[in-house]
């Protein structure tokens, strides 16, 4: 099934008619009304009625998450406050969050987004849509919600809740036919079925539809498996919308980008140089349609590549491969975004200087956890048992507010360290 | 059926459009909307070949007519009906309906302009009724819905419409508007400008808003009724009655 056949299936010729209209719209508006763009095209020489066609884009400057914090709150906003209608932030731990307006049309294109992704997944209006994400600031829950109601499917606004047996009793009870939520806490659900000794064919679930952290293909069997559902992948950010950028079909091969609403780009993350389709890179993504909080060029931090040629499942629309990394060292530790940057400078704080150290990731009940290996050397006041113990919990304190979670400091021979031989702080063993 | 890249053009030294896309889709009615002096006009003028483009494409049916002479690009079926009307006024409607169809001025398509004119006729009984009457003599409406007649003499796929509300009595432009709607119910593609945005947002599926000589929003007409930028420049609501 797909939702909007019009657009969905467009030839390439009337998508690149539309993209390069809604993009000179788009450019159009932000050169008026947003400064931070005015002065960016402004700074490169660049005239909006100089873009004329989609390669045309590559004049244009990158957006990036720094440009996002320094504007907070509202600074990126290109219409007046009293127009949005609502606002979310993404989780901020860096700093300050970034905070997103949205407008009536905002609402209602990321309604008819969500609508679609979940259309492609296979949800329709009969199912019961039950929906573990957060209703918060986080953008996940909300968009689900306006997009199952859009579609006139049974919307059961679950949230996300420790209470496992709850989540499941709710699934059992009211028939879910569609569990919409991140592919971790599916696993959790997954587990915990099979732990109270229900059989899936005790739920009568079809469809699960799964976002907010990249996740494996063993992950996706895993689940289909125990829940007997099929899963698929959706891909989003709140920065350009939230859920409803691209999403997989039952092809389970490659997210259908909205390129109606959304133009995506993948460069070379280190020259800024466009990679080839097939290549992988960070992608970009400039909004077409958005009033509040239109990006140009904004740079992910997400690593994924475009896919060559058409889809059996009808869509037109470019496919994207599912996230395999980030571009910097972002971790996605239950759904926060953690960088080392955060975990650097609590150690700076502490004690001067950012002594090596390797953070492993791992996971324990179906959660994740997160463990800095700290060498210490001989001498000085931390031969003494005491002292360690001291030092350790100080780090604990200091690291775990500056990333904004309980972590675990484990003190190691600096020999030990040298065992991790990536190039990488991070080691994810989940 | 229509579509425009990055079309530039102006007057003298005076550049009016700059760097316009848009399109068509057979069937739909699209409206320009705009401010006084945005360059609505000039870029009808410049699709209707009255304007010469200084840049860019005009695709239709996939094929440039651009720089092409106003009677070909009538001839392949795409007319405008002028601001201000522009009827001949000391010729009769009649007369007025028959220029109307000057490229089809074959002795094989004589039977069709008189079987065109019948449905004119019908389409607009006033202009029946007057056939005789020189076309200085009618009202502002029946002046509307003569120029309306004349475009379609031509037989064309793309009607290209400028302010045909300008100057009417409320009432009348109602009727206009009524029948740009029933124009569409027979099968023809419109593209109508227009000043008056509440009436044009009212029969139109999508719409794009015009400011110097730019665009800077495309939308179906619901979304353009919502936008709020549009409802305080073109809608007249003021601050305190949005949302209300």
């Amino acid at each position: 099934m797909i939702y909007n056949g019009e657009y969905e299936t467009m030839s390439r010729d009337d998508i690149e008619q539309l993209q390069i209209e809604r993009l000179q719209g788009t450019l159009n508006r932000v050169y008026r009304n947003v400064s931070f763009y005015k002065q960016a095209f402004e700074e490169r020489g660049v005239s909006v009625e100089k873009i004329k066609s989609l390669s045309d884009l590559r004049e244009l400057p990158f957006t990036t998450k720094e440009d996002l914090i320094r504007s907070y709150p509202y600074g990126m906003f290109a219409v007046p406050l009293r127009d949005i209608v609502r606002i979310h932030s993404s989780s901020g731990t860096t700093g300050k969050p970034i905070v997103v307006g949205y407008t009536q049309n905002d609402i209602r294109h990321w309604s008819e987004l969500v609508a679609r992704l979940l259309t492609a997944g296979g949800v329709t209006n009969q199912d019961f849509v039950q929906i573990a994400l957060n209703y918060s600031l986080f953008t996940g829950g909300l968009a689900y919600h306006y997009g199952a109601e859009k579609i006139g499917s049974s919307v059961i606004p679950a949230s996300v809740t420790g209470d496992i047996e709850k989540q499941i009793m709710i699934m059992r009870d009211y028939r879910t036919t569609a569990l919409v939520s991140t592919p971790s806490y599916a696993l959790t659900i997954a587990n915990a079925v099979a732990e109270l000794n229900l059989h899936p064919e005790e739920l009568h679930l079809k469809y699960g539809l799964f976002s907010a952290e990249p996740w494996s293909e063993a992950v996706r069997s895993k689940i289909e498996e125990k829940l007997r559902i099929v899963a698929t992948d959706n891909y989003g950010l709140s920065e350009i919308m939230g859920p409803g950028v691209s999403g997989e079909c039952q092809e389970k091969n490659g997210l259908h980008v909205n390129e109606d609403h959304f133009i995506v780009e993948v460069i070379d993350p280190k020259t800024l140089a466009p990679r080839k389709t097939g290549e992988e890179g960070e992608l970009v993504f400039t909004t077409i349609t958005k009033e509040g909080f239109p990006l140009i060029r904004y740079r992910t931090g997400d690593i994924a590549s475009l896919m060559e040629g058409t889809c059996p499942c009808g869509r037109t629309f470019v496919r994207m491969s599912r996230v395999t990394g980030r571009s910097d060292d972002m971790m996605l530790v239950n759904g926060v975004q953690v960088y080392p940057s955060q975990i650097e400078e609590a150690l700076m704080k502490l004690g001067g200087n950012v002594p090596p150290y390797q953070v492993v990731l791992g996971r324990e009940n179906e959660t994740d956890t997160i463990e800095i290996m700290l060498p210490i050397s001989g001498g000085g006041v931390l031969d003494e048992m005491k002292n360690l113990l001291q030092y350790r919990d100080r780090v604990r304190t200091a690291v775990g507010a500056s990333v904004g979670m309980p972590v675990k400091i484990t003190l190691v021979e600096p020999e030990t360290l040298k065992r991790f031989e990536s190039k990488s702080k991070v080691t994810d063993r989940r | 059926m229509l579509k425009i890249r990055n079309l530039e053009s102006g007057y003298g030294s005076l550049k009016v459009i700059r760097g316009i896309s848009l399109h068509i889709n057979p069937g739909e009615i699209v409206t320009i909307i705009g401010a006084n002096g945005s360059g609505k006009t000039t870029l009808l003028e410049t699709v209707a070949g009255l304007v010469r483009p200084r840049g860019g494409e005009v695709l239709f049916d996939k094929k440039d007519m651009a720089g092409l002479a106003p009677e070909k690009i009538v001839a392949r079926g795409c007319s405008l009906v002028p601001e201000g009307r522009q009827v001949f006024a000391t010729l009769t409607v009649r007369d007025n309906l028959l220029m109307g169809a000057y490229t089809r001025a074959s002795r094989k398509a004589a039977e069709e302009v008189r079987e065109d004119l019948d449905n004119i006729y019908s389409l607009f009984p006033i202009l029946n009724e007057r056939k005789r009457q020189l076309a200085g003599t009618l009202s502002g409406g029946e002046q509307q819905m003569l120029a309306i007649g004349r475009s379609l003499m031509a037989r064309p796929r793309l009607v290209m419409l400028d302010e045909p509300s300008m100057g009417l009595a409320p009432l009348i432009v109602k009727n206009i508007f009524g029948i740009i709607a029933r124009l569409r119910a027979a099968g023809n593609t419109i593209l109508l400008v227009e000043q008056n945005a509440k009436a044009s947002l009212a029969i139109a599926d999508r719409g794009y808003v015009m400011e110097t000589g730019q665009i800077v929003l495309e939308g179906t007409a619901r979304e353009l009724l919502d936008n709020h930028d549009v409802q305080r420049a073109y809608l007249g609501k003021e601050y305190k009655s949005i949302g209300e």
